[in-house]
């Protein structure tokens, strides 16, 4: 049997030797940028812990209701002191930190990809298939290689985050701007508007509700990612569950997974209704 | 020189359009091409003649290629052969910066559907123009506020489109296209989309719009009744070619041939055809002559009345073969007497309705007189009967 068979293809053999590469290569980089981003990191939640529960949970409620209005901000308020209630309040804040980190960064790469996909044939065929390998990818293995680049703890909980939370607004981005209806867009060109004036005068405006709806579902990603992230290290309310696992202690899993729903319905809800409001 | 020329345009929408130009050569039509190489042939050979200041209606059934022939005069379709000439300047090979450039001077477009920016409110749409070109916020400002008050919005400045009605929607998009003070407009169907009673007034302003601002109009429409009200001329496509190019008048007076009239079959006639289109020439006896002279060339055209213009061909008015021939037996020298100068005159443009109400109630033919008051025809009953039983 063994030899009639035909050889095996080394492909895991052959990724290893590409990220080997890269790691010697630009190791130093990474980890000169994980020190960095750590230390904002951990800045942004110490700040956010040294204030008492009940200031933070007003200014969310505050900003909900500037965003989403009334309703959403009784809930956040109800939600964040049963958070609080719970004896949760530090790796809640631990979780929301990583998910705001890596949404802001992931939605800072992803717009202008999405804008190149919408507005260039060649880059939609590239980056298209890409979007798809990114998020048929199992989520964890993308913890694995980026350990190597920037070690154990939150920024490579980040990066496998952004990783994993992009393809949304990527997605959307490109579709808002092709939505954009040719009427218009000849309109634009019937007055002389070069490119880039058409771009940010027309087509971002109006694709912003369907890039809000695109940012909301890369929050939804970025929270399971960064939850799963507690496998090597990130902390927060996937630390409470991972340990709960380890521990084989059911209530407390289930009261840290409860945790995370609520966050997550207080994040979609929050965010969810300021695309609608345009 | 023309405003606008174009020679031969040509164009064809599709993958490698030459193919299609070879089979045009060889006399295949529109539906054999398409059905042989799937190219869609829009517009064939297309000449014809703008003057500044005039209005030009495109006219022709949806498909004919109006809407590809406006796009080709600012390049928003590239033609596939022949050239657009705008003040005499080859425009057809202008570089991208120089076309923007041109696009944003020289042309002002209005949409069959607005194209308002829906983001936008009304004041920001007008001013769209004047931003693609970096003028300063107060320049533009002050500019939208002024257009808008030329067509009728002033106080809606910081409305959104959506809050408008359809006519009010239009007026925005015209007023976007004033903003920059173009030299040339290109209404697209810019009515068709409206009410009938809208787009009855809107019709109507722009054409008194039009009297101040004095724009190069390409105005296209499917609407015959609209195109024989707004043109000065009337370019009749169908399949991408000129079937006829003419004033209203000899659109409907001699239509080129069986698809002219039948577009032509249904219009109201009352309203179309003016004193220019039915009036003869004038019998005239000069107010100097002498009473036996008037009574002989009555006799001699069998007129039982005569108009008496001076010799610069002013009218005077008109007299009566009774009275001409008192005033003979009497022996007078002079017929100033005679000379009845309280009757209806016309204009050229009068229409028919006018004439008909005119008529009913004067039994002698109605003078045509142009602004000085010089006679240029007369206008007789059996001629308005003629017109209006005349159908082709
Ligand atoms: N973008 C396009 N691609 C392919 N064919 C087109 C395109 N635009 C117009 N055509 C074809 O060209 C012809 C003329 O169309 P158009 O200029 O829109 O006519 P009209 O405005 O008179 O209705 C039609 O047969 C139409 O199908
Ligand atoms: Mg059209």
């Amino acid at each position: 049997m063994e030899n009639f068979s035909i050889p095996k293809l080394p492909l895991d053999d052959w990724i290893d030797a590409g990220l080997d590469f890269l790691t010697e290569n630009f190791a130093f980089l990474t980890k000169n940028i994980s020190e960095y981003l750590e230390k904002i990191i951990n800045f942004i939640i110490d700040s956010l812990i040294f204030f008492p529960p009940w200031v933070i949970i007003i200014l969310f409620a505050l900003i909900a209701w500037r965003l989403s209005g009334r309703q959403v901000a009784l809930f956040t308020l109800i939600g964040f002191a049963f958070l609080w209630n719970l004896r949760l309040w530090e790796p809640t804040i631990e979780t929301l930190t990583l998910v705001i980190v890596a949404t802001f960064i992931a939605v800072l790469i992803s717009i202008p990809i999405g804008v190149l996909a919408a507005i260039s044939k060649k880059a939609y065929r590239i980056i298209m298939p890409l979007l798809d390998f990114m998020q048929t990818m199992p989520a964890f293995v993308y913890l694995i290689p980026a350990i190597p680049f920037f070690g154990l703890g939150s920024v490579s909980a980040i990066f496998s985050t952004v990783i994993f939370a992009m393809p949304p607004t990527i997605r959307l981005t490109c579709l808002g701007i092709k939505q954009v209806p040719k009427e218009l867009i000849e309109a634009a060109d019937a007055f002389g508007s070069t490119k880039r004036q058409k771009l940010f005068k027309l087509q971002l405006p109006l694709a912003i509700p369907t890039i809000m709806a695109g940012i909301n579902q890369t929050i939804m990603l970025a929270l399971s990612m960064v939850v799963i992230a507690a496998m090597i290290g990130a902390g927060g309310l996937g630390g409470e569950v991972w340990r709960a696992i380890q521990r084989l202690q059911p209530g407390m899993g289930f009261q840290a997974g409860i945790a995370i729903v609520i966050l997550a319905m207080i994040l979609d809800r929050i965010t969810q209704k300021i695309g609608q409001k345009n | 020189m023309a405003k606008i020329k174009t020679v031969k345009l040509t164009k064809i929408f599709g993958p490698s359009p030459k193919r299609a130009l070879t089979l045009l050569s060889q006399g295949k039509t529109k539906d054999e091409i398409f059905n042989q190489t799937g190219l869609a042939v829009a517009l064939v050979d297309v000449s014809f003649e703008v003057q500044a200041g005039e209005i030009l209606v495109v006219m022709g059934l949806s498909g004919s290629g109006k809407s590809s022939l406006i796009r080709c005069l600012n390049r928003l379709i590239e033609p596939t052969q022949g050239k657009v000439f705008i003040d005499g300047e080859d425009i057809t090979n202008l570089d991208h910066n120089a076309l923007l450039e041109l696009r944003r001077h020289k042309f002002g477009m209005v949409f069959q559907h607005f194209a308002l920016f829906p983001h936008r409110n009304v004041c920001h749409n007008v001013e769209y123009g004047l931003e693609i070109q970096h003028k300063d916020k107060a320049f533009r400002r002050e500019k939208a506020c002024q257009i808008l008050k030329l067509v009728g919005l002033e106080g809606w400045e910081e409305a959104m489109p959506s809050q408008l009605s359809g006519g009010m929607q239009q007026r925005v998009g015209l007023a976007r296209a004033l903003a920059i003070e173009p030299d040339i407009l290109l209404m697209d169907e810019a009515f068709n989309a409206l009410d009938p009673l809208i787009r009855d007034e809107m019709q109507n302003e722009l054409i008194s719009l039009q009297n101040r601002i004095k724009k190069t109009i390409i105005f296209i429409t499917h609407n015959l009744d609209e195109a024989l009200k707004m043109g000065d001329r009337v370019v009749l496509m169908r399949e991408g070619q000129i079937v006829q190019i003419g004033t209203p008048n000899e659109i409907i007076t001699a239509p080129a041939d069986d698809y002219v009239k039948r577009f032509v079959k249904n219009v109201d006639k009352c309203k179309l055809l003016t004193a220019q289109s039915i009036q003869v020439p004038a019998v005239v006896a000069y107010s100097d002559d002498a009473p036996r002279t008037v009574f002989d060339k009555m006799q001699t055209e069998s007129l039982s009345t005569i108009f008496i213009v001076k010799r610069d061909n002013t009218l005077q008015g008109i007299v009566q073969i009774g009275s001409v021939k008192t005033a003979v037996s009497r022996g007078d020298k002079s017929i100033a007497s005679l000379i009845n100068s309280e009757l209806p005159t016309v204009t050229a443009t009068e229409p028919l309705t006018t004439l008909i109400s005119i008529l009913a109630k004067w039994h002698w033919p109605v003078p045509v007189v142009d602004e000085k008051h010089q006679l240029q025809g007369i206008v007789i009953n059996t001629g308005v009967l003629a017109a209006l039983a005349k159908k082709e």
